[in-house]
């Protein structure tokens, strides 16, 4: 069909909170840091398997600090969200990217999480379930007054939407 | 409308126990014989002892079982109402579920060869929520037969507006499909000659342990390899093996399917077959969202090809012998009548299976080719490394392996790239995959309840995307792996326009 090529998915209209890169950027220090101080404990500590201990030590940082540098600003740009009358839309990932529709009408619950690191920072992540056991929608990094608004909005809607949410 | 408070609680059917205490006895002889022979082949204790431990031991064991059996019984009250039913269980934690009449979607009467004997039939009343969540199914262990049929007629009964006027009252209904010996020869090209008669070879090879037989066993075959030489022991060995596994999965293919008949009666489809156990599943429509038509490799090369249900509500089960996977509305059957069955399951005219299929993009052929090629590598990779370091009989075993991986791999990633497909009707998005079985799912659009694309950096490169359109029945999820981003897009926007039509653009 004409013009067939050109069909693509918009970016949902709303970025998530700026604090998010933050809070990204923890997440990934707290996954890289840890690894790399024991690689160097060791690597002092033990002389025999130092060449090892080094190179996987080196490993560990080439990967690590451009993930740190790099992937909480890449997902700032990708992760994106929007709610319409009709449906929820998000968009996650950073490498791997995820675009998600669910419409207001098959929406059964809508719930927030903080964990500690996201207290910290007043964010929240947003999850809206479906009858599908594979069609949750999540959207990280909300403002938490913005995600608990949401919430209230969301849960109002898929309310007065007729339908059986299966 | 009778007062829900004035209908009398009911108990399970007493004979219940009668079949637990023949279930019990029947496993203490299965377990006691070879105790008992192990235990005297052993030589450690006098006969006399080891009879009298072994009785002592089965006593207590079905004594404890049939207790609590008799206790669970006499404490689970059930009733139904014209609202809903209720069941009452637990001996010390006590519990108390209600399923209200219109969420049950599905009545399974379920009577194994010794619930016959005794008259009696487990009863599962499913809701349709999540397969996966145990609070949503009720059932009664168990039920006189004739309770349990009254039971599921009564509960998939649905009070008037769904009366068919066309389907004049005392007529018998619909049969939609009845067994044909004919289908029996979808058996031998399954996978479970194979699997059978492997899992034969494994008991008969436990059953050697019991009796103290192994040495002798393994001894014979020895003696058997250096007479005829070992490339003849192994095709024979394989042939045996198949031929046991064959008539193993002829005769349950047989047990499952005898009598096989799918019907419809009102808005409820009805699936009853068995041999020895009897089992019958009622689905209603409304919780249809469509059919996946299934053709394994051997079925697919001979024209056949199964249906399973897409619904809410059917536990999805991974089968562990022929014929026990609850979605299955019919077995392998030749295409055609696959086709005509699914066309009147779903009330349309033509089948949404037979609709055009769209193939994916060569790109997701190279993809698979790189995948296969790389997964043998990482697998002679390691083989060489050992090889190299510490035994080079590895470095035969890699070569040898290559030889048959790598034309393997390579045959299941084209065969996977050749299964992939998507296409639409009017009402059904069909989405096409699988390995060595072409599974083709037809999705009605009411039953889509979200749209997920998916797209790794390999992929957003080559223009293609895994499209998945979720549901709440059956796996939850059916993927378009790997296809042209756009034009899938497309498809999925013809499918369900309401739904995606605000986020798509053109450019």
């Amino acid at each position: 069909m004409p013009g067939e090529q050109s069909l693509r998915l918009r970016a949902p209209k709303n970025l998530v909170d700026r604090r998010a890169v933050t809070w990204w950027t923890v997440r990934a220090l707290l996954d890289v840091v840890p690894v790399a101080v024991v690689l160097g404990v060791l690597a002092a500590v033990l002389e025999e398997p130092r060449p090892w201990l080094v190179a996987a030590l080196v490993a560990t940082l080439v990967v690590g600090i451009p993930y740190v540098l790099i992937m909480p600003r890449w997902r700032y740009r990708v992760h994106r969200w929007e709610s319409t009358d009709e449906a929820v839309y998000a968009r996650s990932g950073w490498l791997w990217q995820e675009w998600r529709v669910a419409p207001m009408s098959r929406i059964q619950t809508v719930d927030t999480v903080r964990g500690p690191l996201q207290q910290l920072f007043r964010l929240s992540t947003l999850t809206v379930t479906t009858a599908s056991a594979k069609g949750a929608i999540k959207i990280d990094g909300l403002d938490h007054e913005l995600a608990a608004d949401l919430v209230a909005r969301l849960t109002a809607i898929a309310q007065a939407t007729p339908g059986d949410a299966t | 409308m009778t007062d829900a408070e004035d209908i009398a609680w009911q108990k399970l059917d007493k004979r219940t126990l009668g079949v637990t205490t023949a279930g019990m006895l029947g496993v203490c002889v299965a377990i006691g014989v070879p105790v008992t022979s192990g235990l005297i082949n052993n030589d450690a204790l006098p006969v006399p002892l080891v009879l009298l431990l072994v009785l002592a031991g089965v006593v207590v064991v079905v004594g404890a079982v049939v207790l609590y059996d008799y206790l669970r019984i006499r404490k689970t009250w059930f009733r139904v109402t014209d609202e809903k039913v209720e069941l009452r269980t637990g001996i010390l934690r006590r519990q108390h579920r209600a399923v209200h009449r219109e969420r049950i979607r599905t009545v399974d009467v379920h009577a194994h060869p010794l619930y016959r004997v005794f008259g009696v039939a487990k009863v599962h009343i499913g809701t349709g929520e999540h397969a996966e969540s145990e609070g949503s199914q009720l059932t009664l262990d168990a039920v006189s037969r004739s309770f349990a049929d009254m039971l599921r007629d009564d509960l998939l009964t649905r009070p008037a507006p769904t009366v068919d006027s066309d389907e004049p009252v005392g007529e018998p209904p619909p049969v939609l499909a009845e067994f044909d010996l004919g289908w029996l020869r979808y058996v031998p090209v399954s996978i479970w000659p194979g699997v059978l008669g492997v899992a034969a070879c494994g008991v008969a090879w436990q059953i050697t342990d019991w009796f103290g037989l192994r040495d002798s066993v393994l001894g014979q075959a020895a003696e058997l390899i250096r007479e005829l030489s070992l490339w003849t022991v192994i095709p024979l060995a394989v042939v045996v093996v198949l031929v046991v596994g064959l008539v193993a999965s002829l005769a349950f293919g047989v047990e499952a399917w005898w009598n096989f008949r799918l019907q419809r009666t009102g808005d409820t489809l009805q699936v009853r077959r068995g041999l020895l156990i009897h089992r019958s599943l009622s689905l209603a429509e409304d919780r249809l969202r469509g059919v996946e038509l299934v053709e394994p490799y051997g079925a697919r090369l001979l024209g056949g090809g199964r249906l399973e249900a897409v619904a809410t509500g059917i536990r999805d089960n991974k089968p562990d012998q022929p014929g026990e996977d609850t979605k299955v509305l019919l077995p392998e059957a030749p295409r055609e009548i696959a086709q005509r069955v699914a066309a009147e399951i779903l009330r349309e005219p033509e089948s949404p299976t037979t609709a055009d299929i769209t193939g994916h993009p060569r790109a997701a052929l190279r993809r698979r080719l790189v995948w296969a090629v790389a997964a043998v590598a990482v697998v002679e990779a390691v083989l060489v490394v050992i090889g190299l370091t510490v035994t080079s009989i590895l470095l035969h075993v890699a070569w040898i392996s290559a030889l048959v991986l790598l034309p393997g791999a390579l045959f299941v990633a084209i065969e996977n790239y050749r299964n992939l497909g998507h296409g639409h009707t009017a009402d059904y998005l069909l989405v096409r995959y699988g390995v060595l079985a072409r599974r083709t799912a037809a999705l009605r659009r009411s039953g889509i309840i979200g749209v997920t694309v998916r797209q790794s950096p390999f992929q957003r490169r080559l223009g293609l995307a895994d499209l998945t359109a979720t549901t709440g029945a059956g796996s939850g999820a059916f993927t378009a792996y790997d296809a042209d981003a756009a034009e899938a897009l497309g498809v999925a926007g013809r499918v369900v326009p309401e739904l995606l039509d605000p986020f798509v653009v053109r450019d």
